[in-house]
């Protein structure tokens, strides 16, 4: 079949099975992530959603399957080319708290881009940027210890969007949407993605989040959820009679 | 009595005749079915009655006699009592999707509520995109962003429902099985 540039998925999982000594996280999960897609990944406590987001960014290599990120098979690439990857072409968002503690707001924006070789001013004007996007430029020169949770929230996407990733996987990355605050920071997060046509892999357990994607993967016990619909009759019951 | 508040909160800005406050009611309240003309001059005829409206002038602009109306003061007062009343609780605790998956796991099994479940969240979320999409836009303006936010809580509200109806049908699942 020939598959020009623009119909390759950006993302892809074959079978992936992962596991964590005796507990299984994912039991043979395959999907395919377009380009410019917005995708929620949502399930149950336990469903395997972190573990699936491990994988795809490459930051965990499968027990089984594969991983691939256009023509690169991921799941089969060491360590060192995986974190370069990781790196260049994708941000990564985990649950808040990343920040660097003894750095400040725009000094841990500017990180990745100056662990790529970026020169010092050309980084932080970009960091500078990313913080205002965000409405937290005026904590530039603050420090993570004297930030609220949901400014060090915003200062943690700024840093994940700062290199400009094709992919970005975020988990949980604005906690609960019930603050005003909370919602400005994910309608941002989709307005800048749709704009530089991220893909974006969302893990949440917030229906608020998981409605600002194009449509929605659900985990439940390591496998993808499918529920096309059956019809009564075919389901064979003690008493089949409704009448 | 809702509708009589909503002109009363129209009129509260000016008086107006029915014709443009149907107008202005349908602007603003674009979720709502729009208001038939015959609604509005029932509803300023009632409010008349009440003395919560007053005839003020007669506008001829060629085509029928538009009547002018402005609200009372006995008006005003009945609008801010209407808006000051806390509204009782609406809950539905008798609602079909509940009844539904209680039939489902009576009918069938498990497993088929929870496709039913599943079926009814991924309606319910495609409702909710719909509603956030529309809500990014930033020119909506705030009357529709309200309307919105209102329309996302409920949504949220059964979907959270849903998830527990999920958590509460696999465990029965389980203990089935087991
Ligand atoms: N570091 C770990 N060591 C051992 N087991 C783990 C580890 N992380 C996850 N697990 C197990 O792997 C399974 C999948 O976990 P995962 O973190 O992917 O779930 P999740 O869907 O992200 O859950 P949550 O919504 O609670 O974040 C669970 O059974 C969990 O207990
Ligand atoms: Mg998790």
């Amino acid at each position: 079949m020939k598959s020009t540039e623009d119909e390759q998925p950006a993302l892809t999982a074959r079978s992936v099975v992962m596991s964590y000594g005796h507990t299984p996280a994912l039991k043979g999960i395959s999907l395919a992530i377009g380009k410019g897609e917005i995708v929620a990944v949502t399930g149950p406590s336990g469903s395997g959603k972190s573990s699936l987001l491990l994988c795809l960014a490459g930051v965990v290599t499968p027990d089984a399957g594969e991983v691939t990120f256009g023509d690169r098979r991921i799941s089969a690439e060491g360590e060192g080319q995986r974190s370069r990857l990781r790196r260049t072409e994708f941000g990564v968002l985990f649950q808040f708290g990343q920040l660097v503690p003894e750095l400040t707001a725009i000094e841990n924006v500017a990180l990745p881009l100056l662990l790529g070789g970026r020169r010092r001013s050309e980084a932080m004007t970009a960091a500078l940027t990313w913080l205002d996007r965000f409405e937290v430029g005026g904590l530039a020169s603050t420090r993570p210890s004297s930030m609220s949770g949901g400014q060090a929230g915003r200062v943690a996407v700024a840093r994940a969007m700062v290199a400009e990733p094709k992919v970005l996987f975020a988990d949980e990355p604005t906690g609960a949407l019930d603050t005003l605050a909370g919602e400005q920071v994910m309608a941002q997060l989709i307005r800048v993605t749709r704009e530089s046509g991220t893909t974006v892999l969302l893990v949440t357990h917030d229906a608020r989040v998981s409605a600002y994607g194009d449509r929605e993967i659900r985990i439940r016990d390591g496998q993808l959820d499918h529920h096309p619909a059956r019809h009564l009759a075919s389901v064979s019951g003690p008493d089949g009679d409704l009448g | 009595m809702s509708t009589g508040h909503v002109l009363l909160g129209l009129l509260s800005r000016g008086q107006q005749h029915g014709y443009d406050l149907k107008r202005a009611h349908d602007d603003r309240f674009p979720a709502a079915k729009p208001m038939a003309y015959g609604q509005v001059y029932a509803s300023l005829e009632r409010l008349h009655r009440q003395g919560f409206v007053e005839p003020v002038a007669v506008q001829r602009v060629d085509g029928p006699d538009r009547t002018v109306y402005a609200i009372t003061a006995t008006g005003r007062a009945e609008l801010t009592d209407w808006i000051e009343t806390v509204e009782t609780p609406f809950v539905h605790v008798a609602n079909p999707l509940a009844t539904k998956v209680t039939v489902a796991l009576l009918v069938t099994d498990t497993a088929y509520a929870t496709t039913c479940l599943e079926r009814q969240r991924a309606s319910h979320l495609d409702a909710m995109r719909r509603y956030t999409r529309a809500k990014t836009d930033p020119s909506l303006p705030i009357h529709e962003v309200l309307a919105a936010d209102y329309a996302i809580a409920h949504l949220d509200a059964d979907l959270q429902w849903m998830e527990s109806a999920l958590q509460r049908v696999a465990a029965l699942g389980e203990a089935i099985a087991t």
